[in-house]
């Protein structure tokens, strides 16, 4: 970088992890196209052409990010940077909050307009209680749902617990009491994966599938994407910890653990709208 | 605007550029990544301006036949078989020449050509905030651009390769129902792909924007090309997550069985056209604001005047795409929504004819009583404010839902968002191109040949779009390979004009050829007094990190 530069905003040097990153997306969609239709010659159903794309994406996500905390324990994130680093961030949780509206939409729209649609009649006299009386026909008639208040709700108090304890390590990291940190962001990763563990088990209790169901598509869809995020954010936490191990944060710049406490608190409230709609709202008019 | 009120500006020429493979491939330099995504824009736009030129040689008279013969040479095709064929491939050619015009020609050249290059340099800053995400974006949309490419070659369904449900990709014509083959699939990733890429771009400029203004440039001193960058920015963040969920159902609708848009479970397809529209508003104004961030530059420069009204020119902007996320139904008046609804939509798509307006009329009373340089910029940008008032006008036509049902997917509407977007966008497009070439390149053009280039492209692009506008008016549904004889006339003369572009695409590459060749050396700022905004302040072109030393706006001096 040239010597004269007056400011203190960061011209990062030249990188290759864009072009390989995008070289992995490339061979990640052929190989996804090719796992579910077969492509090139090559049959379907074979789980193996997907793993060249996603071994490349690993790698990426890997080197990029080393290189990102590379360059941030090496000075260049000044404060204005970190400020930019921090809008970046709110802003990806932006977009991820737009990806969930997609869900709720479905869900919403399939549960509301679903006795129009199969042509039930429903009492309709009250317009105040017309939305919740389309509602009486969601989940449709022969689906079994959950009961909201057996493990979704040990579910939510897990998570909710979770965000208490994120929210402690980052106060003990901030008061440099390494320790403490270390030991709350380890009971924020065991609960985080305590939620998954019993998100599984609920799945393999379901009463009603993801194909051939419309309740099982829209509810595995909203509730599956939520995991995953729940995985993503657990490992990001994980990362965390390993730093924290590794001598790589401080009590003044820690932007990783910021940004993964925020992720954490993303999911989060996802979840609590999940809780409230996917589970308690059909289980509350149903009465069952 | 107070733009030329700059106290200091640092500008070095110890330029350290790396080696080609490393400048070009490896880049994190906002003005090379800008320049790649023009180069990659041009090479799209060839593409999809060819496959535009199979629609009217198909439509140049009735009958099926150019492609028939096309089918017979693609896959060895005869008699009836090859017709059908014709059939299906004619709409495979419509979806591509949609998707590859909008997602990969007019968005990289808008927002990722100029808005990488002009952003950082009118902001006063020495980059974008994410360098090396901002190379990602770029390559991602390479990436997405091959996949939609392999989609065009791979079997979609209906004897054909490619998919041939129109760039809206309604189910039950994008599920299996209605294309089976692996094409539909790879297009659904190409989207996914090119919406990762286009978020990350959103993200980079929002930060960038908010972030790296020069000392003294608050938000209400920002150039309008900067605010409408903001704009659109926030407009891709929130609707193309929205069309992620979309497209994940409906690959899910396809491979795994769910039963989102399948109406034989209870699914909806109508729920697919709400998501995809709730995308595809706001997707609309993506591709045109910043085409009015540039010609707001253009008029202001050559009416040696500011802006008038500046204020009201950005959050106009901020208004259009606020209203923007809320008027989507009106693309599908006709899927039988209550009346309430259509009343609703009619009204909140009205509504954004008043900031429109306030656009339209303020680049008009910035012009008057201004001192005219009918440069090769200001004659595209003027012809850009007639064609899109043109094209504004007749979409408030088909904003009544009345009107609508007559008029909903016939040539009216085919006509519509071609005046707002081949003559508007692509015309705000060119007057970019011509407004900022010196300043990218370092070289002069010829004006005569910019000049012609505009008369050519203006006349041609009119005898292409007006008569269709008869078309729809006399109820030619858009999609058809084929028509009855009584819309000979207009169809051939629609051809014809497509023709005559292609003199015009030529003289838009002899122009840069000739530049090329002649190597006029560029001044820093051409344009004189009018042109006010930072980017004038550094020779051309700049040098690779420009600003080491950040200007100063002076805070005194208003508009």
């Amino acid at each position: 970088m040239a010597e004269d530069v007056k400011h203190d905003y960061h011209l990062v040097n030249p990188s290759p992890w864009p072009l390989i990153g995008s070289i992995a997306v490339l061979v990640l969609a052929i190989g996804g196209v090719t796992y579910m239709k077969g492509l090139f010659g090559i049959e379907a159903g074979q789980l193996w052409t997907l793993v060249p794309g996603f071994l490349m994406v690993i790698w990426t996500m890997a080197g990029w990010w080393r290189e990102v905390v590379k360059e941030g324990r090496t000075g260049d994130h000044t404060p204005v940077v970190e400020i930019g680093l921090k809008y970046g961030m709110i802003l990806f949780i932006v977009s991820e909050i737009m990806f969930f509206a997609a869900w709720f939409w479905s869900f919403f729209e399939l549960a509301i307009f679903y006795p129009a649609r199969v042509g039930a009649t429903f009492d309709a006299t009250s317009p105040v209680w017309e939305g919740l009386n389309a509602f009486a026909q969601w989940p449709p008639t022969g689906v079994t749902t959950f009961d909201p208040f057996h493990l979704p709700l040990i579910n939510t108090l897990i998570l909710l617990l979770s965000g208490t304890t994120v929210t402690a390590a980052h106060h003990a990291l901030q008061q440099d009491k390494m320790d403490n940190a270390k030991f709350m962001l380890i009971l924020t990763i065991v609960l985080g994966f305590a939620f998954t563990c019993l998100q599984v088990y609920e799945y393999s209790e379901a009463q009603f599938t993801f194909d051939g169901t419309l309740y099982g598509s829209a509810f595995f869809m909203a509730t599956g994407f939520h995991g995953a995020h729940v995985v993503i954010g657990t490992i990001f936490l994980a990362v965390c910890l390993f730093r924290l191990y590794a001598n790589n944060m401080t009590a003044k710049k820690h932007l990783g653990f910021e940004f993964a406490a925020w992720y954490w608190h993303f999911v989060d409230v996802v979840w609590l709208f999940l809780f409230a709609f996917v589970y308690v709202l059909p289980h509350l008019v149903l009465g069952h | 605007m107070p733009m030329d009120q700059v106290a200091a500006h640092g500008h070095d020429d110890h330029d350290h550029k790396p080696g080609f493979f490393t400048r070009w491939f490896f880049s994190t330099n906002h003005k090379d990544i800008g320049t790649l995504y023009l180069v990659f824009a041009l090479i799209a736009g060839i593409v999809g301006y060819s496959l535009s030129g199979l629609i009217r040689l198909e439509l140049a008279e009735p009958g099926i036949g150019p492609l028939t013969g096309l089918m017979e040479v693609l896959y060895g095709t005869t008699g009836q078989q090859a017709i059908e064929q014709a059939k299906s491939f004619y709409n495979v050619v419509i979806t591509y020449h949609g998707l590859i015009m909008i997602f990969f020609m007019v968005m990289p050249a808008l927002i990722g050509g100029f808005g990488n290059w002009f952003v950082p340099l009118m902001i006063g800053a020495p980059d974008m905030a994410f360098p090396r995400m901002n190379n990602i974006s770029f390559w991602l949309t390479v990436v997405a651009f091959i996949i939609a490419m392999i989609s065009f070659l791979v079997p979609g369904g209906n004897g054909v390769n490619g998919f041939g449900g129109g760039w809206v990709l309604y189910p039950p014509l994008s599920s299996t129902a209605g294309h089976a083959g692996p094409s539909m699939d790879l297009l659904i990733l190409s989207l996914h792909t090119a919406g990762i890429a286009s978020i990350l771009g959103a993200i980079n400029f929002i930060v960038t924007i908010l972030n790296m203004r020069a000392p003294g440039m608050t938000l209400h001193k920002m150039p309008l090309f900067a605010w409408s960058m903001l704009v659109t920015a926030v407009l891709l963040l929130l609707a193309l997550p929205v069309l992620a969920g979309a497209l994940t159902m409906l690959l899910t609708d396809r491979n795994f069985g769910s039963q989102f848009f399948d109406p034989s479970g209870g699914g909806d397809p109508i729920m697919f056209q709400h998501l995809f529209w709730f995308f595809g508003h706001p997707e609309v104004y993506i591709m045109i604001l910043p085409a009015f961030g540039i010609i707001s530059h253009i008029v202001s420069t050559f009416s040696k005047k500011p802006i008038f009204g500046y204020l009201g020119m950005a959050y106009a902007m901020v208004s259009i795409g606020a209203i923007g996320f809320i008027v989507w139904a009106h693309h599908m008046y006709t899927v039988g929504m209550p009346s309430d609804m259509k009343a609703y939509f009619v009204a909140a798509t009205m509504v954004i004819a008043v900031p429109t307006g306030i656009k339209i009329f303020s680049w008009i009373a910035t012009m008057w009583g201004g001192s005219i340089d009918f440069s090769v910029p200001m004659v595209w940008a003027i012809g850009f404010i007639f064609l899109f008032t043109l094209g504004g006008v007749t979409g408030v036509v088909l904003a009544n839902a009345g009107i609508d049902h007559a008029l909903h997917d016939t040539y009216y509407v085919v006509a519509h968002f071609h005046y707002v977007l081949s003559l508007g966008a692509v015309f705000g497009l060119f007057a970019g191109w011509y407004y900022w070439y010196e300043k990218m390149f370092g070289l002069k053009y010829n004006k005569f040949i910019g000049y012609m280039h505009f008369w050519v492209m203006f006349a041609a692009s009119n005898l292409i779009f007006f008569p269709q506008h008869f078309l729809g008016l006399n109820g030619m549904p858009r999609r058809y390979v084929d028509y009855p004889e009584a819309f000979e006339l207009w169809n051939y003369v629609s051809s014809m004009g497509y023709a005559l572009s292609m003199v015009a695409t030529l003289l838009f590459f002899f122009g840069m050829i000739e530049s090329v060749i002649r190597r006029r050396k560029a001044e820093a700022n051409p344009w004189g007094e009018g042109a006010t905004t930072l980017e004038w302040t550094l020779p051309s072109p700049p040098p690779f990190h420009q600003f080491n030393e950040l200007p100063v706006v002076k805070t005194e001096g208003g508009h």
